[in-house]
């Protein structure tokens, strides 16, 4: 029963599967982003309390989102294979850390952008952005971790066994930096909350959202498709499909 | 005829660092009562081998089995019946050899200090037995090594080089004690470069890079 | 059983018995070292003279920043100390001999970190009276800060646990040692800097307390296997 498993975990299965799968993630992604975009800038009311500033948000609610998905994808991936010794997930893991920690500076930027008109300063210590700052440190951790021993094998075990340490500890830092902010609240720090949403505003986001999750998609498979090249490059399917 | 459940038995090991295939497929078998050299150039896989069959390093394809039994599955038996040493002797510098052994040895049975002092007379370090074990030489170090095997009371003796650093003396007493374990019935796996001058019951595994 | 004719089957040894062996020893070898025993405590207390020297004198300021201060000097001290909990035994090859010795590696790494705890954590405890004295923290609040300190340091040495026992035998360890156990150690500076500074204000500092001892059960049950598989990743 586990063969078909273990065949879906293949690498030149997965290979082939990641450059099929390529082309609908870009299309998908450009659709339903470009909805999002033109809907959000173009035809969402301005919010009643934050004006037009608001509308980052279709760029900083996506990207903190698809920061902690990212994460989640890496340190499973990383668990399957140091559990079941499914050596595609380390591939996996690596390939996405890299996105992971861009998404993860995106929203701090955007974060910090937003917080400018609102807080008239780039950073104020809000309790969600200081998590994504810590998320950033975990995956720049992990990201260092990886290369740092000589024998590959090792510092994907490494990478994952930490990931997952990391996972657990996510909610951990988030619920503590709250706790935190909650005690030095100062009186004119507004948080980074959501407005309340309309229609005309809610779905322009859903569609943000579901368009960056397509987009990491993409390019998670291209970013695949080179670390199974990379990782099995003594195979004979690979020197055979590069030298053709 | 040695069958998997008489000893140790490692079958059709891979283990690949990086992108070398260091071990491609290794099989043995060791039964009571034999002495098994294994030999080959620097960078053969010796010492990735015998930390396979120690249970130190898990092989990407392959098993090993101690009397029958994996020894993933069954590893607080078989490490029981183990005596490993390694390339380096594995003492802590700021124990005496006492201590040393003591702790080691104690970890895996219950021993009286008087059999400590009676393992380091046997490999002929009893005056080294309260110095710390940094001020003591290479080749002392290596006799307190040796007799920390020897006080393991173990069937399986795994060694990794463990002629290295003693003198000639030292040599032939390796020799005496590899042969008198094997005599007993006892199971040995060296790893060396060099010929070994030992009798009738030693096979020869040659590794190629 | 058992192979060859060995005598009688060995006595084997238990758990409670093989775990005093380890915390003996490590206990053993801490002491017979006594300045790698003080220096991480010098360096809590010269961080924390920095921040007066850096800042001002001023009693009522220095009493705002003093649990940050004193958390971060701990933090810091600590990572310090944690480089050396598994390296020794990696470099002269005992940690392989642990691996092999027939008992619970896992047990051995508690026993391990108990042992490094004692010599490092606690002896910071027992120092924090100074440092509070020196950076205007009321008596009142001793009580609380050294109780936040303990649970504090030892969940930090079961982090660090994790961390060392991934570093070990790699070059610059110890910066990647950092990198890697400060991020996870912040809910800790979060909660026990919170909670000195609820007793030094008289706001009442037990939820901080609770939350910290929460984190610090969460850390010890967890952490331990954790530690171990990482350190059978670092001997394969």
């Amino acid at each position: 029963m586990w063969t078909w498993f273990y065949r879906l975990a293949s690498p030149p299965f997965v290979f082939r599967v990641a450059a099929a799968l390529t082309p609908w993630f870009v299309a998908l992604a450009a659709l339903t982003i470009g909805y999002g975009v033109i809907a959000g800038l173009a035809f969402a009311p301005p919010d009643y309390q934050q004006g037009d500033a608001f509308r980052i948000i279709y760029v900083h609610v996506p990207s903190a989102w698809l920061s902690l998905f990212a994460y989640t994808t890496m340190a499973v991936a990383g668990a399957i294979a140091l559990i079941w010794r499914i050596k595609i997930g380390h591939a996996v893991a690596a390939a996405t850390a890299p996105i992971g920690a861009s998404f993860t500076l995106l929203a701090l930027v955007t974060g910090s952008l937003w917080g400018r008109p609102m807080w008239g300063t780039y950073w104020a210590w809000d309790p969600r952005l200081t998590s994504e700052l810590i998320l950033l440190f975990l995956y720049v951790g992990v990201m260092s971790l990886r290369p740092a021993f000589e024998d590959p094998g090792r510092g994907d075990r490494a990478a994952a066994l930490l990931s997952i340490v990391g996972l657990v500890n996510v909610p951990i830092i988030h619920y503590s930096v709250v706790w935190w902010n909650s005690l030095h609240q100062g009186a004119t720090v507004a948080k980074l909350g959501k407005p309340s949403m309309p229609g005309s505003m809610l779905w322009p986001l859903l569609s943000m959202s579901v368009g960056f999750m397509l987009f990491y998609g993409a390019i998670l498979c291209i970013r695949l498709r080179g670390e199974v090249l990379n990782r099995e490059r003594q195979a004979t399917w690979v020197q055979e499909a590069v030298k053709s | 005829m040695t069958t998997a459940a008489d000893g140790l038995c490692v079958e059709k090991v891979h283990v690949w660092r990086g992108d070398r295939h260091v071990l491609r497929g290794v099989s043995l078998t060791l039964g009571e009562g034999e002495l098994l050299h294994v030999s080959g150039p620097n960078g053969s896989g010796k010492t990735t081998l015998l930390r396979v069959a120690s249970g130190l390093l898990r092989p990407e394809q392959g098993t090993v089995t101690w009397l029958g039994r994996s020894i993933a599955a069954a590893s607080a038996e078989f490490q029981t019946a183990l005596a490993y040493a390694s390339h380096e002797p594995a003492l802590k510098g700021d124990l005496t050899a006492l201590e040393n052994l003591r702790f080691m040895v104690g970890l895996k049975r219950r021993v009286t200090t008087a059999e400590l002092h009676a393992s380091l007379e046997r490999t002929g370090v009893a005056p080294c037995a309260d110095l710390p074990a940094r001020v003591l030489s290479a080749g002392q170090r290596r006799r307190v090594a040796l007799a920390r095997v020897l006080a393991f009371r173990a069937p399986l003796w795994l060694l990794d080089e463990p002629y290295s650093n003693l003198d000639a003396a030292g040599a032939a007493l390796l020799s005496a004690l590899l042969e008198e374990h094997v005599a007993t019935g006892g199971l040995a796996l060296v790893v060396a470069h060099h010929d070994l001058q030992i009798g009738s019951a030693t096979r020869r595994l040659g590794l190629a890079p | 059983m058992t192979v060859g004719s060995r005598g009688e089957a060995p006595v084997l040894v238990g758990l409670g018995e093989a775990f005093g062996l380890v915390l003996r020893r490590e206990l053993r070898l801490s002491f017979r070292r006594p300045d790698q025993l003080l220096q991480p405590l010098v360096f809590f207390l010269i961080v924390t003279t920095l921040f007066p020297l850096g800042l001002s004198v001023q009693l009522s300021l220095l009493r705002e920043m003093a649990p940050g201060v004193l958390w971060v000097a701990a933090l810091l001290s600590s990572l310090l100390s944690l480089d050396s909990l598994f390296k020794s035994d990696a470099d002269d090859g005992t940690l392989e001999q642990l691996a092999l010795s027939g008992q619970s590696l896992t047990l051995i790494v508690v026993a391990k970190t108990l042992a490094h705890w004692l010599v490092s954590g606690a002896a910071l405890v027992l120092v924090s009276p100074l440092v509070g004295t020196a950076l205007a923290i009321p008596t009142a609040a001793f009580a609380t800060m050294m109780g936040s300190l303990a649970l504090g340091t030892l969940t930090l040495s079961w982090l660090g646990a994790i961390g060392a026992g991934l570093t070990v035998g790699l070059k610059r360890g110890n910066v990647l040692l950092s990198l890697i156990v400060l991020p996870l150690a912040m809910p800790l500076l979060i909660f026990g800097a919170g909670a000195t500074d609820r007793a030094i204000s008289g706001t009442g500092a037990l939820g901080a307390l609770y939350l910290l001892a929460a984190l610090c059960v969460l850390t010890c049950t967890l952490a331990p296997f954790a530690a171990t598989a990482a350190l059978r990743i670092t001997l394969e």
